[in-house]
């Protein structure tokens, strides 16, 4: 029998979430309402809510000041340039590892993710010589290949449970009807993991768009993204917390309208595999 | 054309040999059924002539080519899957025309094959939807349309009707009879159930631990099996195998005699005992007798009349022409 939901408790269910969802939604929302604010209104004390003047002159300054579109411009080369290079490569490893699997394969695929538990700032030191050395320091390529081998595990390991759910037959049914290794990944497993790619493209441009620690320590001016335009609104400027606000609106507004349209896809891309 | 010839194959995994020694011939034209219990190694087979699976040791030889090491794809051959193995988005009519398409033909001879398919598997109405939109009996139709547009040197059926209801799976046994009729082509079908072997093959391969048990015709195998494996395994009801003093009395280890071979009657034959279950089937009952002191149950079959009752005490008689002898080793003498 399924479990009975009474009125009331559906009402306490969903006010309990809309709560944890506001809890969680917080920060971003008073950011925003922040970058509306006058200077003085937002560091008033008791804070003010709602009831402020409502004002853009933070955007117009901001905009002023620094070259949004040139941040943007780097955030989005850097961003789709290294979750399409990583799903390049990605999408021929995980079928190596979901189709032709080897004793060895969970122990890669674990060895993988440890590296993601390794601080990164371990390896800066390293990176950063590399980076003088090659020339690569504040540039668009530089960046691109260092994010896109940092996300690189996650879109294995995301494309290898897609293929996993992938029935092995269709693919020797390929295989029976003619198909070599090229076609049989255009042709067949491609179109059939499309909404699984599509999951890992869309997590992986969130990841490398929030990415702060490599984008901050590694550019300066050419290559700066987003990331590098809200930094450089914090501590040298004073605190300027409206305008701080502003530039942060500006930065996450790409990724959050993106996140809004998509969620469904997300959400589906996150929690595949565990319910079948 | 569609000769296939096995040589000494031998297939491993790891460590665990699946498939030891094995030498086959298919002959061009044949409807040959592989069967056995689960785990016999009868898919594994059909996998290492499909070339999904490599042989560890021996040769493969299609038409009287060497094929051991060619691919899969290029082997000629067509195979429809227990599970369909349809391809999720495509239409019916591009399922159907992959792999006219990989063997880059001409666009106007793909449609004109794909629609003598379609017409031939009842499927012209069908040609638009997805896979996903059809029954399993359709979805079946297309897997062997995909299979039959390519004009095969050999069909292979790895368990093609398992996941059909048994309505369903009677009618497609009789198409895909009908089907060898009409193609002449040689076909291979794994199953795990005799009756579709019995209906459907010209040659039944009977494989039990990889190992091959007996080749033959259906009567063949059902009239003189050559161990009692074969015995048991070929006929429904199965045979009824008797150890003991009554086996001695014909100078064997164990006898065997069909439930259709042994006579019902109130009294006056040789054995007797007690009826358990009857099953009727209208044209015929099989009874389930127990306390014979010969085997734990003996099947019999009678008439559909024949009105026994649970816990009466019958009388059997063997018909004497009928009995098989099986020495110590189960093999026939």
């Amino acid at each position: 029998m399924a479990r009975a939901v009474t009125p009331r408790r559906k009402a306490v269910n969903t006010a309990l979430a809309w709560a944890v969802g506001l809890i969680l939604f917080f920060p971003i929302l008073w950011t925003i309402l922040t970058s509306f604010k006058t200077e003085a209104q937002a560091i008033a004390d008791p804070p003010i809510f709602l009831f402020f003047d409502w004002t853009l002159e933070n955007y117009a300054i901001v905009q002023e000041r620094s070259d949004y579109m040139r941040f943007l411009w780097n955030s989005i080369i850097i961003a789709g340039c290294s979750t399409l290079l990583g799903v390049a490569i990605g999408v021929p490893a995980a079928w190596s590892m979901a189709f032709v699997p080897s004793k060895r394969t969970k122990d890669i695929l674990l060895w993988m993710l440890s590296t993601k538990m390794l601080p990164a700032v371990g390896v800066l030191y390293p990176i950063y010589i590399l980076f003088i050395q090659l020339g690569l320091l504040d540039s668009r390529v530089g960046l691109t290949v260092v994010i896109m081998l940092i996300n690189l595990p996650i879109i294995i390991w995301m494309l290898y449970t897609y293929f996993k759910e992938i029935p092995g037959e269709i693919l020797e049914a390929a295989r029976m009807d003619g198909a070599g290794l090229r076609e049989e990944l255009i042709h067949v497993l491609t179109p059939m993991a499309i909404p699984g790619i599509a999951s890992t493209v869309l997590l992986n441009v969130i990841l490398a768009w929030n990415e702060a620690f490599w984008t901050l320590n590694l550019t300066a001016v050419d290559a700066a993204p987003l990331t590098a335009f809200i930094a450089s609104y914090s501590s040298p400027e004073g605190l300027f917390f409206a305008k701080l606000s502003a530039a942060s609106t500006m930065a996450i507004a790409p990724i959050l309208i993106l996140g809004w349209f998509s969620q469904k896809q997300l959400v589906r891309g996150l929690t595949f595999g565990a319910v079948k | 054309m569609g000769r296939i010839t096995l040589e000494n194959i031998t297939k491993s995994f790891g460590t665990t040999e699946v498939i030891p020694p094995l030498d086959l011939t298919i002959e061009d034209g044949e409807f040959t059924v592989f069967v056995g219990p689960s785990g016999c190694g009868k898919s594994t087979l059909l996998r290492l002539i499909a070339g999904l699976e490599d042989v560890t040791s021996g040769k493969v030889s299609i038409d009287g080519t060497d094929a051991t090491m060619v691919p899969p794809a290029k082997r000629g051959l067509a195979m429809v899957f227990q599970s369909y193995a349809l391809y999720p988005h495509m239409s019916v009519r591009k399922n159907i025309a992959f792999p006219l398409r990989m063997a880059k033909m001409d666009p106007g001879e793909i449609t004109r094959r794909v629609e003598s398919a379609a017409d031939v598997l009842n499927l012209t109405d069908y040609l638009d939807r997805r896979p996903g939109q059809l029954s399993g009996g359709q979805r079946q139709r297309v897997a062997i349309g995909r299979a039959i547009v390519r004009e095969p040197a050999a069909f292979l059926f790895d368990e093609p009707l398992s996941n059909l209801d048994a309505a369903l799976r009677v009618g497609m046994r009789l198409e895909i009879s009908e089907l060898h009729e009409r193609l002449k082509t040689t076909m291979i079908y794994v199953t795990h159930d005799q009756v579709e072997a019995m209906t459907m093959a010209d040659k039944i391969v009977v494989l039990r631990a990889g190992h091959i048990e007996q080749v033959g015709s259906p009567l063949d195998l059902y009239r003189t099996p050559r161990n009692t494996f074969v015995a048991g395994f070929i006929g429904s009801p199965k045979m009824n195998l008797i150890d003991g003093a009554e086996a001695a009395k014909h100078d064997a280890h164990t006898i065997g005699i069909r439930p259709e071979h042994i006579e019902v009657s109130e009294a006056g034959g040789p054995w007797s005992g007690v009826v358990g279950v009857s099953e009727h089937l209208g044209s015929d009952t099989f009874f389930h007798i127990h306390d014979t002191g010969l085997a734990e149950t003996l099947t019999v079959r009678a008439g559909g009349e024949v009105g026994f009752r649970h816990g009466d005490r019958v009388s059997l008689t063997p018909r004497a022409d009928a009995l098989h002898r099986f020495d110590d080793k189960g093999l026939r003498l």
